[in-house]
Formats: structure tokens, sequence, C-alpha cells
């Protein structure tokens, strides 16, 4: 489907002086695409030039047009010598190649150089005329939206989730091609740009093809990343959730997709399909039909010339060396895991039978799933052991099977998203992840990535059979990185293990009256806590009590997840971002050997890690994690470990033991006295930190438990709990027995540094909450403004205490003193919470320690807090007792005003006790605060007024968060991904690396900001800085620094503006302006 | 283990008042950290040294690379690096161009050129500004032209903006200020004398097409002032003007036979300040005649600003009444202007 692009160069302003003698600049551009360039008129002495330039059209390849970008390139004319390059803009066009996002790419961008930043800025307008062409043996996807979000986007509702696309290209590093030798500075790294440009559009090309082979429309929870292997080459890779999305405004949202598949889905020539009801969501779907959407990957990657990941899964053993793989494995001995394998776990399982006394906590540390839970007849079958419910037994088993079957035949089941409609998610079971080690090798053809392929393939076939283990057939909140340190790269992968509703997965309107019955059954509010793998036949030990919530299904003691927080989980009290820091020293070595070396630490990183995050959420009093994030870096002679998640109080697990220390060395009066030192300030931070997030749980009282055969056990935990809500004292006294207590024992200066840096973390000034996920667990009446930020760090250690001691507390103390620097900052926007908080670290250098984050600050009104707790009860009481038939549509959840809210459970005494619990200490809090913060926040608050008239510049929000507070997204424009080189030989010049890193940071947000208004947008969602590559040369003043970021441009309303419009006109706005209402009834 | 490299880059750029007015006073990181530390904030805020340290080093980093941008307004408006809320931007410009009153003062009437910049570090000791806070204000002057003209390209506030054509206009105008006797007169009592003289003695205050020609003073109408000096060499007129300002005011002053004694060297000192001014040296030396020639004088006899108001008043219009003086349009620009200037000066 060939097209017509046409691009318009109008003007250019603020150009750099190019002409010492007469302070003037003679420019002209060069604009090209493919192999094809244009020109414009120079035009003479001007630093404003007006070229006003014809309309150039290039006629392409619609492949190209997804592949390439257009390269505009502003130069000076020079009569003698060459011309002189002032800069250039690369534009990606894709966001026009399909029909609901922008028509137009116009207005004015920064002209940028990798030298010299950015030098002024130019005026350019971007068309693209495409010819419908129904090929089906086309190589482009021009049509298949690609969402950076990891939720179904605001505006639009799934149809179907079809699931896991990946894909990955392999080229050679420009970097360190031979010709870098000769070639200048500034030519490398355009070379380098362009070539990342156009690995990316291919990228994206291929996955919408397998988009297209799925039947799929669209890519959700987009994540793209490159892999500088150095010598051995690049590599871009992405995943995404494949997904067949309807616009919620479309008047035909409910009708068969193929009635009006133009405005769906403008590039998709199905109609000629026999079968076109398929993927539609009407009611009269036979049968049979129904499960072919999930069409697997086989008959397509033959179509896209590279690196599919073939199923066959006779691992192809790769021809390179290769570490021992890590294998934390959630087995029960008798699941099979590879050979290779076999030595570490075994080392693990003999190491956590040594130390009998910590079993408690191996259990889940062990196995990266750390949860458990019940609902026997709906989790079983991964196990093989399912039996029958008690009620809506037959129909579960149904819909067990569908479930299963729809995702057995996918190779990966596993979903990138971290948010979910709702209904969708039905019991989560914990964390699974695999790392692996390998050596890299230079990637001899490019056009066959397959040993790269070979190694994500082996990775991910882990994580499915982890999941297995665990009773789940999918994973959901997906990701993997890597870290690469020479020649040695660590790939990882994680995600969360859960049951899943198939009625997403596929047409499901076949039951559709079966469906409705279920939906009834299914506990709604605490449903997702539930074990889904067998009670009595447990992939490991662990503790299970009845759900605090419903009394009727199981649920482990502790939850960890890699997702956002449910929108309809219950919550006690406020969340808190709970980090774990680790460093470990390694000699340093060369290939193999550093490969295993490294191979060996892993799993005793990851087991401390998960040490550190457990025994920090319990100091918090809080039961499970969310959005966890663990993130293991491998330098020259050490490794990282960085974790971090939001820690919450899930009203349906049980309340959670305190740390009890218990010393080793007996008999001893002073040592017994520290010891009881300890024991009391540990649980004197636990009582503050309740007392701080508000965590008051609901007394539990015993008639409620209606359990068939009440274990001891849990008879005694319940009992505990009772009593521990009825005396402060008690609560902390941890007297119960040895197996819920969380022991930790101090039997040598190691653990006793442990306990030191669990008490060091100091909480966020007043006025200042932060979490790792979307939104704030415990907050929902946010105001309008916010703020989001980039903030580096880079520390050198003195080689001198080079032990891994002090080289946590090194670590300990740069993220910490990172996050006082934040909050001291920010100051000025209290009462607020940092959000979606995003800690990278990287170790550029021997002695370097680099800490990235990014995160946004939203502002919220403590004193709002009581009205609106009081309005989403209403609503969800409402939504509650409405259809059901609606509750199948689901169309309601999505909209942007929803998402923060935070919907109380419909049951009396919860929802007193929450009003009464949070609610009010919270917004008589709220004025404490107010009057006690020192900085007037009135003057900063008024600043996010429209632009003044005299400024031509228009704001552009950048948050990481898939949503804008008090507005709504009513459009999505595509996808920005931009990656940018800078480089500079007069590193003092410009201020030092701190200088010089601020001004193309700063130089980048203005960049994408750019984009984002030339093609009409006012904010960017989902904003990610993926990639901060840091290196400097202070001895020859040098400095270089790689960028990547992505996000998805949308347009967003303010919600009182919409109103305003609604009200002014309320007969016309139904179809242009979805309106809640609209939406939910 | 020391820091690297330490930085923050909000998507709307941060700007701390406090920080901002530190870095315009010309401290230095060490010097600004200390000052913050000392009011109070680490208390305030419950924050370390090192993070105010961090956060200051930020501030500054910022400034410097705001600075470029604060040297054309406009563009600071225009460019697209630091996303900043319109009221933020002016508040950044016009604290950028507020000046020390002390400073201007000093400055005030000297060539602006690189001799005067060495100058600066006497100025500095002077007036107890920092020499970096001076070169700032220096960069400024530079440029001027009229008020409308400033307030379009430094997109000042109209106060400042007129502060700033006033500085412009002494410049042009080579006015003498430094003298010994004009010490007590303040910044404000010359922007305020500059003021009335571009509105009313400027070529631009007659003709509003001549935009650019608020600069000077206008010599058509200087030229024209010699014919004021008939007001003292024809002796009649001389004595009837006294007589008419002697009558008007008699029992309402309370230094009317000072005033009788000395209305000729008054009268005589204001006309022919008004006659030299064809001269470019006289018109230096304006303020020094006023003082010299009437400021002087009243003020050794001790007399009341009201009564000076009274007299100068009466002194004007009396001559409306003078049948022979011809030039009644040419006085009342003259002593329009020149009433309010002599107003303004007297002062101790």
């Amino acid at each position: 489907m060939p097209g017509k692009l046409k691009v318009k160069i109008v003007a250019g302003r603020h150009l750099p002086v190019m002409d010492r003698a007469s302070d003037l600049t003679d420019a002209f551009v060069e604009v090209k695409f493919g192999n094809t360039t244009f020109k414009t008129d120079v035009y003479l002495k001007s630093l404003n030039p007006q070229w006003n330039s014809e309309w150039f059209k290039f006629e392409v390849d619609d492949e190209d047009l997804q592949d390439e970008p257009l390269q505009i390139t502003v130069l000076d004319h020079d009569t003698y010598s060459a011309n002189d390059a002032i800069g250039k803009v690369y534009i990606d066009i894709d966001p026009l190649l399909y029909s609901e996002a922008a028509t137009v790419i116009s207005g004015w961008f920064p002209i940028y150089d990798t030298i010299h930043g950015i030098r002024g800025e130019i005026n350019v307008v971007v068309k693209v005329d495409l010819f419908n062409d129904l090929n089906r043996f086309r190589q482009s996807s021009c049509g298949v939206k690609f969402f950076c979000t990891t939720s179904i986007p605001k505006c639009y509702r799934a149809v179907i989730i079809h699931g896991f696309v990946e894909e990955l290209v392999v080229n050679e590093d420009p970097e360190y091609q031979w010709i870098d030798r000769i070639r200048t500075p500034r030519a490398s790294n355009e070379a380098r740009q362009r070539l990342i440009s156009l690995m990316s559009g291919e990228l994206q090309r291929k996955i919408g093809l397998k988009v297209l082979e799925m039947r799929g429309n669209a890519v959700v929870g987009y994540l793209q990343c490159f892999d500088l292997e150095g010598e051995s080459g690049l590599v871009v890779r992405a995943i995404g959730t494949a997904c067949t999305l309807d616009k919620l405004s479309s008047p035909a949202a409910f009708l068969p997709a193929c009635n009006s598949p133009s405005k769906e889905m403008k590039e998709i020539p199905f109609n000629e399909d026999p079968n076109p009801n398929t993927h539609s969501s009407g009611p009269s779907t036979p049968l049979k039909n129904q499960t072919y959407s999930f069409s697997p990957s086989k008959s397509y990657s033959r179509q896209s010339s590279s690196s599919d990941t073939d199923l066959s899964l006779t691992p192809k053993t790769a021809p390179y060396p290769q570490g021992p793989r890590i294998y934390l494995c959630p087995s029960s001995p008798s699941l099979s895991c590879g050979s290779l394998h076999l030595k570490k776990s075994c080392l693990l399982l003999s190491e956590s039978s040594l130390t009998p006394h910590h079993s408690s906590l191996v259990s889940p540390v062990l196995r990266k799933s750390v949860s458990f839970s019940e609902e026997l007849f709906l989790a079983a079958s991964g196990m093989g052991s399912g039996s029958a419910g008690k009620e809506g037994g037959p129909f579960k088993a149904l819909l067990r099977q569908q479930t299963q079957s729809a995702l057995e035949q996918r190779e990966f089941p596993f979903f990138t998203l971290t948010a979910f409609p709702p209904g969708f998610l039905v019991h989560v079971g914990g964390v699974v992840s695999a790392r692996s080690v390998k050596l890299l090798d230079r990637i001899h053809n490019p056009d066959e990535p397959e040993t790269r392929d070979a190694w994500w393939a082996e990775i991910r076939q882990e994580i499915k059979s982890h999941a297995k283990a665990l009773g789940c057939h999918a994973v959901v909140g997906y990701s993997e990185s890597t870290s690469i340190c020479e020649e040695v790269c660590i790939l990882s992968a994680s995600g969360t293990a859960a049951v899943l509703n198939p009625r997403f997965l596929q047409d499901g309107t076949v039951e559709g009256c079966l469906e409705q019955r279920l939906e009834e059954n299914l506990p709604t509010r605490c449903g997702f806590c539930h074990i889904p793998y067998d009670e009595l036949n447990m992939p490991f030990p662990a503790h299970l009590t009845y759900c605090y919530n419903c009394r009727k299904q199981k649920v482990p003691d502790v939850l960890f997840t890699t997702i956002d927080l449910p929108t309809d989980a219950t919550v006690i009290g406020k969340g808190c971002l709970i980090q774990a820091r680790l460093c470990r020293l390694k000699k340093k070595a060369q290939a193999e050997a550093n490969a295993t070396a490294i191979s060996n630490l892993l799993p005793f990183m990851e087991y401390e890690v998960h040490t550190q995050l457990m025994n920090k959420l319990k100091l918090k009093g809080m039961n499970a994690l969310f959005g966890l994030r663990i993130q293991i870096t491998v330098g020259e002679n050490m490794l990282m470990g960085l974790a971090s998640a939001t820690g919450v109080y899930l009203a349906a697990l049980p309340t959670p033991g305190g740390i009890q220390i218990a010393g080793k060395t007996p008999n001893d009066g002073s040592y017994e006295q520290h010891i009881s030192h300890m024991q009391k300030k540990i649980n004197d931070t636990i009582a503050k930190n309740k007392e701080l997030y508000e965590i008051n749980p609901p007394e539990i009282s015993e008639e409620i438990i209606g359990s068939p055969i009440p274990e001891p056990r849990q008879r005694s935990r319940l009992l505990r709990s009772q009593s521990e809500s009825s005396d402060e004292v008690t609560e902390l006294d941890l007297s119960h027995g040895k197996k819920d207590a969380f022991v930790l024992e101090i039997d040598d200066t190691d653990a006793m540094e442990d306990v030191h840096s669990l008490l060091t973390d100091v909480p966020p000034p007043s006025g200042f909450y932060s979490c790792n996920t979307e939104i704030m667990p415990g907050i929902n009446n946010w105001t309008s403004e916010i703020q989001m930020f980039t903030s580096v760090r880079v520390i050198r250690l003195s080689s001198l205490n080079l032990t891994n001691q002090a080289l946590n507390k090194n670590f300990n103390d740069l993220c910490e003193n990172l996050l006082k620097s934040l909050y001291f900052k920010l100051r000025s926007m209290i009462p607020c919470c940092l959000c979606h908080v995003n800690f990278t670290v990287s170790l550029p250098e021997d002695e370097l320690i680099q800490v990235t984050v990014t995160a946004v600050a939203i502002t919220f009104d403590k004193n709002q807090a009581l009205q609106t707790t009081k309005t989403p009860v209403e609503k969800s009481l409402q939504r509650a007792s409405t259809d059901n038939e609606e509750l199948l549509q689901f169309p309601l959840e999505l909209c942007s005003d929803s998402l923060p809210s935070h919907p109380f459970p419909p049951a009396k005494e919860h929802l007193e006790s929450a009003s009464s619990n949070s609610g009010i200490p919270a917004a008589q809090r709220a004025m404490t605060v107010e009057k006690a913060s020192p900085v007037g926040d009135g003057n900063f608050r008024n600043r996010s007024a429209p632009p003044c008239a005299n400024s031509t510049v228009g704001v552009v929000k950048m948050t990481p968060l898939s949503f804008i507070p008090g507005a709504k997204i009513t459009k999505y424009l595509g996808i920005i991904n931009m990656f940018f080189i800078r480089e500079t030989t007069s590193l003092r010049e410009e201020g030092g690396v701190s200088g010089f890193l601020h001004a193309f940071i700063a130089e980048v947000f203005a960049m994408v900001r750019a984009h984002v208004a030339a093609l009409g947008g006012n904010a960017v969602v989902s904003y990610i800085m993926k990639q901060c590559v840091f290196m400097e040369n202070p001895n020859k003043n040098q400095a270089q620094c790689l960028i990547n970021v992505s996000g998805d441009a949308v347009v967003f309303v303010r919600e009182s503006d919409l109103e305003v419009v609604s009200s002014q006109q309320p007969t016309t706005n139904c179809q242009s302006s979805c309106t809640e209402g609209e939406v939910t009834t | 283990m020391t820091s690297e490299l330490d930085i923050f880059v909000g998507n709307t750029t941060l700007i701390d008042e406090d920080v901002y007015r530190l870095w315009l006073d010309g401290y230095s990181v060490t010097d600004a950290v200390a000052l913050r530390v000392r009011s109070g904030i680490l208390e305030q805020t419950g924050a370390t040294a090192a993070v105010l340290q961090s956060d200051t080093m930020d501030h500054y980093r910022t400034f410097h690379m705001l600075e470029r941008l604060l040297h054309a307004p406009p563009k600071l408006l225009h460019q697209l690096i630091f996303q900043i809320p319109p009221s933020r931007q002016a508040l950044l410009i016009e604290r950028y161009y507020a000046f020390d009153e002390a400073f201007v003062r000093e400055v005030l009437g000297k060539k602006l050129s690189k001799g005067t910049k060495k100058d600066l570090d006497d100025i500095s000791t002077k007036t107890g500004i920092t020499l970096k806070s001076c070169r700032r204000q220096v960069v400024e002057e530079m440029r001027g032209s009229l008020v409308d003209n400033i307030q379009q390209h430094f997109l000042l506030s109209d106060r400042l903006a007129r502060d700033y054509a006033a500085i412009v206009f002494f410049a042009n105008n080579r006015f003498e200020t430094g003298k010994k006797k004009l010490q007590y007169l303040s910044f404000g009592d010359f922007a305020f004398c500059a003021e009335l003289m571009i509105q009313n003695w400027t070529l631009g205050a007659v003709d509003s097409q001549m935009d650019d020609m608020d600069m000077d003073l206008d010599k058509e109408f200087l030229q024209d002032l010699k014919e004021l000096k008939v007001l003292v060499a024809d002796k009649d007129l001389l004595d009837l003007h006294k007589s008419l300002v002697c009558t008007a005011l008699r029992g309402k002053l309370g230094v009317f036979s000072e005033m009788e004694a000395n209305f000729k060297n008054l009268s005589r000192g204001l006309v022919n300040v008004a006659a030299k001014l064809t001269h470019n040296k006289d018109v230096r030396d304006l303020f020094v005649d006023l003082v010299e020639k009437f400021v002087e004088p009243c003020r050794s006899d001790h007399w009341p600003l009201s009564d000076v108001r009274f007299f100068l008043n009466q002194y004007s219009a009396s001559v409306h009444s003078l049948d022979g003086f011809r030039h009644q349009a040419l006085w009342d620009r003259y002593m329009g202007t020149l009433r309010g200037c002599l107003l303004r000066l007297y002062h101790d």
C-alpha cells in the first residue's frame, strides 16, 4: 500500500550565528526520506529565515513509511567551503499512519545537533496520503495502534485481549564499525541515531504484523528496549500485549466489528474473511469458531523475515559458552527442571534446609512467588488435582477448561498489562521471575538473530513453568530487561502468575448466559487474593488463612505482585514505597569465569533482596507488595540489586506478624540487653508506621469463620489477631508461635547491619507519600497539579573501603539522600504524592554508581477526603445493584475519573470502618499539615493555569502515569519513541558533568514536548526514560550520553472544561465526547 | 563517597524565588547555602545541609542556563527548552532587571563603556553590592531605548521600564549627577525628572509619530528657549512679573519678604538656565544649575516646600498676564516641567 508523504518547511528561528563576519547565517534545509532528498532555497543573512517552501512530495511504500524516519537537516550555505550542518530533526511519521491519531504534524521542532545540543527551531508541516491496498501478503502493518500505557487506554474498550507479542532485531553498532575510526564523532552519533530509529520502525512494523495475524488492532503495554552490546552489536527488542480495541465514543461499539471495520481498524483487510463474526462481540457466534482467534504465532512467523521464536521447544543450545542459569524454581521437586538448573536449586534447597530457623521466610523468598490462596476448584487444574467446587462448580469447570485451552494454544500466555478491566483478574499466584547469564558474541548475521531469540525463549519458557507450578495459566505485569557489562549479559524476566477470566481472551460471547451466572458467583473484592493453587498440594510450604474479607476462601499471609493494585481491592490505610538495596563485590574475571562468578552470586542476591523486602514490609505493618520490580545490575567488580515496590495493607490478608530478634549467643547479659533494645526499637517503628500510614484493620469477630475444617493454626491466628486489635501492647508482643513470628537472627555482624539498615530508612516528611505504582492506595482526591521530573546521581566510591558492608551503606545512602532531595525540592507541592517512582541503577565504570529516578509528583487535597470517599462508595453500590449486563460490557471503569478513585467494599461494616478509620483522621490531619507546612503553596498551585496570551509555547504535560488527574484523555495521537545521543569535547566549559547532563535532559524533554505539540497533543502519558547511559572522560574533557524515552502523546481536556462544554450543548455532545454517564449506563 | 554528578530536571522548571534572589545578588553557592541555613530552612523542612547544597547547586545551574535567555527576554518566551509558567517567566525577568537604587545612582550619567566597567570595582565597594551583580546591571543598561521599546524588548513591568528609560535618557544626555552638590538627590528624584522631561521636552513628546526620538531633547525647543530671556532682560517685564507675583502671594507666604528680596535673582536664574540649554555642556549641567540657582538660595532662606510650590505656581502663572510677552506656550512647556522637577529636587 503505497503512500505519499508531503513535507513543507515553513521557517526557522533563533538559529545560531554561523558566519562570524556578519553575525548571521545563510540557512537552507535538506529534507530526506529513504533515499530521496529535497532542498529549500538558501535564505540569506538571517537568524530567523522564512523559507515557506513548496510541498516536497515523497512517493513511498508503506513499509518504508513505517520503518524510515523523516530526516530534516538545517545547513549553513557556504560558497567556498563545504556547507556547515547546523542540526537535524528526526520526525517519526508513524502517528500519521492510522486514522484515529494525528492527521497532520505541524509545529516548531528544536534543531538538534549531537555535539552542540539544541540550536534554534524549525517550523515544519508533514502530511501523509495513504492509498488503500488489500494485499494480503504485505509486509507493512499500518493501522495497528501502539500504546506504551500498561492498561487498556482510556476512551477505548477491550473487545479481546489476544496476548503476548514480541520481536527483536539486531544490527552492528555503528560506533564499533571500522569506519568509526576515521569519521567525526558527529557523523558516528548521527549514524547511530538513524540506525536505531530505523530499527525501531522495523520492529514496530513486525510486531504490527503479528498483531494483524492475531486479528488484533492494537498493542498495549508496548515496551521497546535497546541492548548496547558493544562489539557484538545492537539489539532492539520489544514486547507488548495484542488487543482488539473499540473506541468508546463510537456509537457502534457494541455492534460486530465487521460492520464498522473502517472506523475501528482502518487497515485491517479481513473483510473477506469467511467468518467475520469471529472477532466480534456479537451474541450469536457459533461455538466452534470461538477459539480461532488465538492463532498460534507459527502461522505468521515465516512471514516476518527475522527472529520469531520458534515454538519447537527443543532448546537450540547456544553455540556460545554459557554460564549456568539461575533457576529459582518455586516448584516442588516433582516439577522437572532442566539438568542445568538442578545444581542451583539443590544448592538453594540445601541451604534452606541447613538453616531450618529461616524456613518461614525461605519459602517466599526462594521461590519468588510469595503467594498462596485457595479456591481449589478454580485453581487446581494447573496442579492436576482440581476438584469440583461448591457453588457454580460445573460452570467454573467449564470456564476453567476454556481458559486453559485458550491459553495453552498460546506460545506464551503473558500480558504486559499491569492494570486490567474489572473482572479480568481472577486470582493472583505471586511473582515469578527468571534470570540467565549469557556471554555475548558478535552477531554474525543480523538477519538471523536466532541466538538472542533463543535466549529469551528459554527464559519465557521458564517463567511459564513457574506460573504453572503456582497453579496459574497466565502471567500478567510481565516485563523483560537486561544488564550488560563488557561481554557478560544478565537477561531477566518477571511477572505475576495469575488466573484470568477467559471472557476477555476470546470472543467469549457464546456462553453469555453462563458467564452472567458466573459473574454473580465470582468474589469481587478479594477474589484476586485467593490462592490459585491446590491447598493440599502446595508448591511450597506456606501459611494459609481464610480470607479476612469473605471468610470463604484461603489467602496467603503475604502477597507479592508486579502489577498495579486492582481498583476494586480493599486496602486499609495508605501505601508506601519499599525498597531493598544490595551490593555484592565480585572478582574481576574474564568471559566464562566471570559469567560463572555472577551466576553463583545471583541466587544469594535474590535471597537477600527478598529478605530485605519482607523485613521492610513487616516493619511497615503491611502485607502485600504491588509493582515489584527487581533490578540486578552487573558491573566490572560488583553486582547491585535494587527492588522497588509499593507496600499496602490488603484487608483480605491477615495482619502481618511483627519481627522478632533472636540472638545466638546465650547467657550474655549485655548482649541480651542489646537485643531487647533493638527489639523495642523495631516494635516502636512498626507502631509508628501503622499510625503514619493509617493502618487500623477492623476488628474481626470469630463467628464469621465459617470454615468447615478449621485448622488449629488458623484458628490461633484469628484469635491472635483479635487480641491484637483489642490491645495495642499485645499486638507488638509477638508472643505467638514461632511459625508466624518473623524471626531475625543476629548471630554475626552482617545480620546486625541488616537490622540497623532496616531502621535507618527514614519515612518521607509529613505531607509526602510515595509509591511506584500508578496510583497511591488510600489517596483518591488528586488535584490537577503535576510535576514530572528526572533526577540523576553518580557517586564515586573510594576504592579503599570496598567491602560489601561499606558498599551497601554507600548505595543505601545514595538512594536515601536522593529521595530526601526530591522531598525537599518538591516541598512547595505539599500535600503531595510521588507516584510511579522508578529507580534505575547502572555501573558505568569501576567505582561509579549511577542512579536515575523518574517520577511524578501529584498534589492532592486532604480536605476533600471525606466528600470524595463517599461518592465512590455510592457509585460502587449503585453499580453493584445494576444489571449484570453492564458489568459484562465493562466499559465503565475505563474512564479517567473512576480510576483514581478508590472503590470501597459494599459491606456496611466496611463502609463504616473505612470512613471512620481512614476518612476522618485524614481530614483532620490535613488541617494540621496544611498549617504546619511552612512554604506557601498557593503561589505555585495557581501556575497550572492556561498559558498566558503572550506566550507562544503551549504547555505540554508529561507523566509516567496512564492518566492525568482532574482531566479526561480524549484522544491518543500515537506513540513517542525517541533516541538521542549527546557528546561534548568541552565538558568543563559546559559546566562539568552535571551541567552537561542537566542541559541534555532538559533538551530531551523539550524535544518530546515539541513533537507532542506538533501532533496536536498537550500531554505525554506513560512516559518512561528507558535508558540513560552516561560516559565521561574528564581527562580528555569529554562526555557522551545516550537517552531513550517513550510515551503516548494524547489530547486531554480538563474535567471542569468538559462540564462547561456539556452544559452548554447538552444534546449534541453524545457522540463527540463520551461522558461518564453514557458509558456506564 | 563523593557525588560526581547530581541533577534534577523537572518538566516544569522549578524556580526557587529565594535562591534566585541570592543568585542575582551574586552570592557564590557556598555563601548562598550558608545564608539559606541561617534562614532556618533546615529546621522547617527537616532537610540536611547536603540536601541544601545539592538543591542550591541545581538552582544555580538552572539560572546559569537561563541567563543566556534572560539577555533577550523575548527568547525566554519562545524557547522550548525550559517549560516555565508565564507568571514565573515574568518574575524571572522582572527580578533580573531590577536594580539597586544606590548602584544606579552611582552609575547614572557616567558614560557606559568599558572604562566604566573597570570602575565598577570602586562602586561595588562603595555601595556594598557585589561585583557580579553590578556586571549584570551594566549589561542591561547598554541596550535600552525608551519606555515602550524597553517594555516590548525586555518584557518588563511599567514601573521598571520607566526607570530604565530614565537611566537611558540620563546616559544619553550625559547629565551631570556626580557633583557633590547633587549627592543628596536619590535615583528616584532623577528618574522623576527624567520622566517629566521625556514627556514634555523631547521630540517624541510633540510628535507621537517619531517614536524613537524620545532619547533626545527637542533641539528646536531648546533654541526657542532663548526667547524667554526677555523676561529678565527687559527690566519692565521683570518688574511687572515681580509685582504680579508679589501681589498674589502677599500674606500667603511665610517667607514673603525673602521671596520679594530674592525674586529677581531666582527669576534670572531660572530663565538663564533655559536660555543656556542650547549648549550641550549646559544641558549636562542642568541639575547643577537648578540646584545652585534655585534650590540652594531657597533652602538657605528656609523656605518650606509649600511655599516653594505656591511661589512656583504663581511665578509661572503670572507670566500669562504679561501683555508684552509672546511666548506663552513655550513658557508653559518649559516651566511646567521645570516646576515639577524643582519641587522634587527641593528637599534635604
